[in-house]
């Protein structure tokens, strides 16, 4: 794929099969990463589509209830832990070496064995849809007791496959975190880092530090199962309430982990685009790490309807509502950016400006869900539903999707087919919309999320969205062949790439080199 | 483009009282509380529109001013300390202003005082326990929808999934405190027009509590996923004017003492398979399957069990007490004698499973003493 003609000095990729499991270069494990990403992207998709297609109508047609929370749960799992994450690692492995003026990542051989566990994980993961009992069926928040007592044989599966992926997050934000800190060229210091590499380094931080959490409450479910242990069993004198305590003192800050590189990405495209400078550098930093730092005192806003005492309620929702300003910070600064600049839209940068706009208004539901009364009707409805999807989709996926197309000339020396970009942004853009508006209205008029079939009022507005959830899908077969098509016979890139472009990873050759930066470049 | 799209939506939200079959709204509800957390979620969503239309109007205006086909040159700005304090502070009072009155609203949700009724609720996979504590009234509620409708083999009626066979039943104007739990997993007990969502978790007793002053019929749903059926237990609530309420309290109470004397009257072999069947279905059959054959890995069989061929004493006690730590709920205080007869004797006799046994309800009401 990166061709080595480059760079003849060094020696180049080994060839067939075996460059890719023995390799140890970022460039290699990050395409692996990347396509690893897109695999389960689709596979998640396709459940989505099922789920989708069974929503079409009210009635049962397609699938029974138990294959529908099967899923459900696999949608949810395969999306955040197998195709979000890997894709943002994959960038990271990719650009950050690049984007600090490092010759590779800082621990290459870990990162190999990071990378390869994924494909373990998910394999085992997946097998359980073909167990007795069927696969892991309670939902990717998986709440004790129905994912303990109640779940199916296949949940020891489920909880190793979640180790597995734990071990490979850990592993890779270690590198991440001594790249960063340790092989930046001279003369680039912290405050001189790129957005991405910013970002990338406080996510890094916050896996390390609620994987290991994540752990910890898969493996008390084990014991729960397996050991006779009560942890979140009421008759043995344990408590469910402790597993969600525990779930969501992980899930929050992972809510961020899968948006603060996406933050990253999109102020790295908007500059380049509105040729213009990042307004607010300092604050953008200070915004990242204080929403970071939040990210940890706002687990309960998950659960407001546990039977939280009073003050607990409180807190959790002004804890949650103060993400809001940081947040705002960021979104003023990309407008700020924009403002007076001098804008082109290729395809990274429409990708980009729907995040903006997107992923604000996924923001703005999500105030609405901080404040705790009107949590009490939108919880566990289609709102939070829409909520979500516009911060992951939109969001995150859009933010990968931009970054992919931004930096896709740099990996294989040829443009993509810039019409069939666009194409492929307004197919996306639109089914997005079409899927998930509907679904705050849904969401209001009463309908619970995670059911196979719902009272006829909500009838209109799911075949709404199931129309717009197969528009996003298949066209994303759109981005799968532009990227084909760009790596086998695109137009040959420039070193810039993009008019405006600006950064270390711009003075590299097109395609860049198997090997980085062996000599330090001079930062200035 | 984007703003066109928000602004349609915007315009849609706020015109959907008038169409009935696209409700797009939350709804205002019938009691005080819900009418505030209606108030308090309109006054965050206008802020939010307002919010969004600045800043997604000063961007739609650098994306047709300030592009590069139009001749714009870029300017040269990039940071200005005035301004990125103006736009951390103003959001921060706006949030404050948005905290008061909902911290309010949330400090009369949790008004513990003396109510006038209390009624437990409790969560069974998947259907709903409502006991009067004052009153000797204790019931099960579970969904009445047809299987055939939804299997689609049948016309959907207008309150598909949203009906059950025992609807609670409350007074108009008193205060009712319901006190919720859960036998097997977490559910949570969500009716919408009263604003209460509360977890019903195994273990514990969480509290939420309504004055309605509207007499009428509620519905709501379980809002917790608590396994396959959960998008088959619905919430139905009928308030009462008080009066209706006492007097259904009474009939209530005779039909309990009418069942009982059921059971000393002498069943034959075919009464009982009739009515097992039908009891199979309602409460059995979402986790044995319709023929007895279960789901492999999660409900065993009943065809040719051991438990429904074998010792008669053995299958009475898996039924009446279920199974801890398993779905396998206690049917004792759900069902009564003669439907726990009943169902017992067909199990015993239905797909082949040729037993001759008949269960009678006689002995099951000695087992239930
Ligand atoms: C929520 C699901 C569920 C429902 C509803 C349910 N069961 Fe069960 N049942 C189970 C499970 C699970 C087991 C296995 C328990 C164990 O592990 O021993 C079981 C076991 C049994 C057994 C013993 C079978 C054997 O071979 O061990 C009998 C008999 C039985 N159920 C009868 C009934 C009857 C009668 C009803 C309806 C009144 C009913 N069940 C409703 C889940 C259910
Ligand atoms: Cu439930």
């Amino acid at each position: 794929m990166t061709s080595s003609s480059a760079s003849t000095h060094h020696h180049g990729p080994a060839v067939g099969l075996s460059r890719w499991l023995y390799t140890t270069n970022h460039k290699d494990i990050g395409t692996l990463y990347l396509w690893f990403s897109f695999a389960m992207f689709l596979t998640g998709g396709c459940m989505a589509l099922l789920i989708r297609a069974e929503l079409f109508q009210p009635g049962l047609q397609l699938i029974q209830p138990d294959f529908f929370n099967q899923m459900t749960t696999m949608h949810g799992l395969i999306m955040v832990f197998g195709a979000v994450m890997p894709a943002f690692v994959g960038l990271a492995n990719w650009m950050i070496p690049m984007m600090v003026g490092a010759p590779d990542m800082a621990l290459p051989r870990m990162n190999n064995w990071s990378f390869w566990i994924l494909p373990f994980a998910f394999s085992m993961m997946l097998s359980t849809l073909f167990m007795e009992g069927g696969a892991p069926n309670f939902g990717w928040t998986f709440y004790a007791p129905l994912s303990t007592t109640y779940a199916p044989p296949s949940v020891t599966f489920f909880i190793f496959a979640v180790h597995m992926m734990g071990i490979s997050s850990i592993m890779g934000a270690i590198n991440i975190i001594a790249t960063i800190l340790n092989l930046r060229a001279p003369g680039m210091s912290m405050m001189k880092l790129p957005l991405f590499v910013w970002t990338w380094l406080i996510t890094a931080f916050l896996l390390i530090a609620v994987m290991p959490v994540l752990a910890g409450v898969v493996t008390m479910m084990l014991m729960d199962i397996h050991f006779g242990t009560s942890f979140f069993n009421a008759a043995g004198g344990g408590d469910p309430v402790l597993f969600q305590h525990v779930f969501w003192f992980f899930g929050h800050p992972e809510v961020y982990i899968m948006i603060l590189p996406a933050f990253g990405i999109v102020s790295e495209i908007i500059p380049t685009f509105a040729r213009k400078r990042l307004f607010g550098y300092p604050s953008m930093v200070y915004a990242t790490a204080s929403i970071a730092l939040l990210s940890f005192i706002v687990w309960a806003h998950h659960m407001f309807t546990v039977g939280l005492p009073l003050v607990a309620e409180v807190f959790f929702m002004f804890a949650t509502m103060l993400i809001a300003v940081p947040t705002g910070v960021k979104v003023f600064n990309w407008v700020a950016t924009m403002f007076r600049g001098s804008m082109t839209f290729e395809t990274p940068m429409l990708f980009a400006l729907a995040f903006v706009v997107l992923f604000t208004i996924g923001g703005f539901s999500g105030l609405m869900l901080a404040i705790a009364p009107a949590d009490f009707q939108y919880h566990d409805t289609y709102f939070v539903v829409a909520h979500f999807h516009y911060v992951l989709v939109p969001g995150a996926v859009f933010a990968i999707m931009a970054g992919a197309y931004y930096w896709l000339p740099k990996w294989c020396g040829n443009y993509y087919n810039e019409t069939m970009g666009k194409v492929h942004f307004w197919c996306s853009f639109v089914g997005v919309n079409i899927t998930f508006f509907p679904m705050h209205f849904i969401g209001l008029a009463g309908m619970p999320r995670r059911i196979p079939d719902y009272a006829l009022q909500f009838a209109d507005f799911n075949a709404v969205a199931t129309v717009g959830a197969f528009m996003f899908g298949f066209s994303q077969l759109i981005f799968l062949y532009n990227v084909i098509h760009c790596i086998r016979k695109g137009r040959q890139a420039s070193s810039e790439v993009w008019e405006g472009s600006h950064g270390l990873e711009w003075t590299l050759p097109s395609p860049a080199p198997y090997h980085s930066f062996s000599e330090a470049p001079k930062v200035k | 483009m984007k703003r066109v799209i928000f602004g349609l939506a915007v315009l849609l939200v706020t015109a959907s009282p008038s169409h009935a079959d696209w409700t797009m709204n939350l709804t205002r509800g019938v009691t005080d509380i819900s009418r505030e957390i209606y108030d308090l979620h309109m006054v965050i969503f206008w802020i939010c529109v307002v919010i969004g239309v600045l800043v997604f109007g000063v961007m739609l205006w650098s994306v047709v001013y300030h592009r590069k086909s139009r001749g714009a040159k870029a300017k040269n700005f990039h940071e200005s300390l005035l301004v990125e304090i103006t736009w951390t502070i103003v959001p921060f009072i706006i949030l404050i202003g948005m905290a008061v009155p909902a911290t309010a609203t949330l400090i009369k949700m949790y008004d513990n005082t003396e109510a006038d009724i209390d009624i437990q609720v409790t969560g069974y996979q998947w259907k709903w326990r409502y006991q009067y504590l004052a009153e000797n009234v204790d019931f099960f509620s579970s969904l009445s929808t047809p299987r055939e409708q939804i299997n689609n083999t049948q016309e959907k009626t207008t309150d598909y999934l949203l009906e059950v066979d025992n609807p609670l039943v409350i007074p108009v104007g008193k205060k009712v405190r319901f006190l919720l739990t859960a036998n097997d997993v977490i559910h949570s007990w969500w009716v919408p027009e009263f604003a209460v969502k509360k977890d019903a978790i195994p273990g514990f007793i969480n509290e939420a509590w309504v004055i309605v002053d509207k007499p009428g019929v509620y519905r709501g749903q379980c809002a917790e996923l608590c396994g396959k059926e959960h998008g088959f237990m619905p919430i139905v609530v009928e308030v009462k004017t008080v009066a209706e309420y006492e007097s259904w309290l009474a009939e209530v109470k005779q039909a309990d003492a009418k069942q009982q004397q059921a059971a000393m009257k002498s069943w034959n072999l075919a009464d009982l398979m009739a009515m097992g069947e039908e009891v199979y279905n309602k409460a059995c059959l979402a986790c044995h399957q319709a023929e007895g054959e279960g789901i492999p890995g999660a409900f065993p069989a009943l065809k040719n069990s051991p438990v429904a061929l074998g010792e008669v004493s053995v299958h009475i006690d898996v039924v009446l007490n279920g199974k801890p730590g398993t779905a396998m709920q206690a049917y004792k205080e759900q069902l009564s004698a003669v439907e726990l007869a009943a169902v017992i004797t067909y199990e015993r006799n239905a797909w082949g499973n040729k037993t001759g046994d008949i269960v009678t309800p006689a002995q099951i009401a000695e087992l239930k003493e």
